[in-house]
């Protein structure tokens, strides 16, 4: 550990050390600066992905694959479920061993690490970012930078301090709570999708299966139904009429911010990425592989600047990001808009307008050229994007 | 004024993430609202996934529009 690195990270999820891997792999300095005890823990995700969203990244690995997933079901509120083949390959992380190993691919590369290290602010020199303030171990600390990746997830301060608009209306923000339960009697290799008021309003539930029974189950509403009725109640209902004998393993909370990115994710001196810049899919509410997408971007740009000795450069980040996802998610954001407030009997009639197609005929890429009453293609597009980054 | 149950919080940030005034302060397992800041809009209230912040009417008055 040293008092000065060319960039600080702050945060060590997948987006923060994917950052730190790219920018140290061009020869520069980078600290990673994680504020819990361990990299990787607590998990706050449902922890899907698909492969080739992976593999763009590292090599997939079973240490950290709980699951293949195949498959997609759909379950409407009159319980009509619609089964769809996965024309590409998905799987269910191990998030607290996949997040270790990013973090490991970062510090073979050269990043130094530090947990423990809680950032309480940004270090000014004339208006100029030059580092970060952090307490470790009860102490108040400083370390010099250059440039600050903030990946600090949901909270988004660091962003903050540096004058960025970061945080999201609460009407966008999805209040998320999660099972890891064991005895759920569902196929090893289909995902399922509940829809509707009676499930999750304004939100989904979910099923990911992790094998031998161990399931993760949760479900996100939007703030605007948290003002009448928390998310914890749904999922506490859902438990109680589909599962009641199951045991918890464990239960995890977070905020899924479901809008495109924000305006601004490059400002002199410090860049964000993954949920901290908002990169998470707007539709599907997944945020492992598009924060890992902007982290690399984010890294190579910011690596680049400094070998080059112009920190003008890392606003082409904000271009290269909006060409590669940015733009996409805001098209994902408006198709959410248009089928998140949808009644029971809505879903109800598009599940059954799918139905009636022939079996064989039920594929993702089928079923959308096929089905136009009742706009079914609009669910499908969510299926698609839930392993489309 | 807003108050949170800290023994049933579990510290994911998604109150942060609503808060329009930076005005919660959350570490690994420690979570308090700058009161200075507090605006007692309730966002955070209403986007806690597990019910663990609370208006306390009892405390400084505030405004309840939805900006």
């Amino acid at each position: 550990m040293k008092n000065k690195y060319d960039i600080i990270v702050v945060g060590g999820g997948p987006a923060g050390s994917t950052a730190a891997r790219f920018a140290a792999e061009q020869g520069v300095s980078v600290l990673i600066l994680e504020k819990d005890r361990d990299i990787g823990y607590p998990v706050r995700c449902g922890e899907a992905v698909s492969m080739a969203g992976l593999e763009e990244f590292i090599e997939p690995d079973p240490r950290w694959i709980a699951g293949e997933i195949t498959s997609f079901s759909f379950i409407a509120p009159d319980k009509t479920q619609i089964d769809i083949p996965f024309e590409g390959k998905g799987c269910i992380l191990e998030r607290k061993i996949f997040d270790y190993e990013l973090a490991n691919v970062a510090a073979q590369k050269g990043a130094d690490i530090l947990t423990k290290s809680y950032v309480n602010g940004l270090k000014f020199d004339d208006g100029n970012i030059v580092g970060v303030k952090y307490e470790y171990q009860g102490e108040q600390k400083e370390v010099d930078c250059k440039i600050v990746i903030a990946a600090d997830g949901v909270e988004s301060r660091v962003g903050r301090w540096a004058g960025l608009k970061t945080h999201s209306d609460f009407r966008d923000m999805e209040s998320g709570i999660q099972v890891t339960a064991s005895g759920v009697n569902v196929d090893e290799n289909t995902c399922y999708f509940y829809w509707g008021n009676i499930y999750a309003p304004q939100g989904y539930l979910w099923i990911f299966p992790k094998g031998n029974g161990i399931a993760n189950i949760g479900l996100a509403i939007t703030g605007d139904i948290g003002k009448k009725r928390s998310a914890l109640s749904y999922l506490n209902e859902f438990m109680d009429n589909h599962y009641p004998n199951a045991s918890i393993l464990t239960q995890i909370v977070g905020g899924i911010p479901f809008t495109p990115t924000l305006e601004k994710i490059v400002a002199p001196g410090i860049m964000l990425v993954g949920d901290a810049a908002r990169q998470i899919n707007p539709l599907s509410g997944g945020g492992i592989i598009s924060g890992m997408i902007g982290g690399s971007i984010a890294g190579k740009v910011a690596g680049e600047a400094i070998n080059k000795n112009n920190l003008d450069m890392i606003s082409e980040y904000e271009k290269k990001w909006h060409a590669r996802l940015g733009k996409r998610h805001e098209m994902f954001n408006r198709i959410k808009n248009g089928i998140y407030k949808l009644s029971n009997e809505k879903y109800n009639s598009i599940a059954h307008s799918l139905k009636k197609l022939p079996p064989d005929k039920i594929s993702l890429g089928n079923v959308a050229k096929a089905a136009v009453l009742n706009k079914p293609s609009l669910l499908l597009d969510v299926a698609k994007t839930f392993f489309n980054n | 004024m807003i108050e949170v149950l800290p023994n049933k919080c579990d510290f994911c940030g998604c109150c942060v993430g609503v808060c329009p005034e930076d005005a919660i302060e959350l570490k690994e397992s420690e979570i308090s609202i700058i009161e200075d800041l507090c605006t007692n809009c309730s966002k955070c209230i209403w986007s806690c996934p597990i019910e663990v912040l609370k208006f306390n009417p009892n405390g400084v008055g505030g405004t309840h529009d939805e900006k």
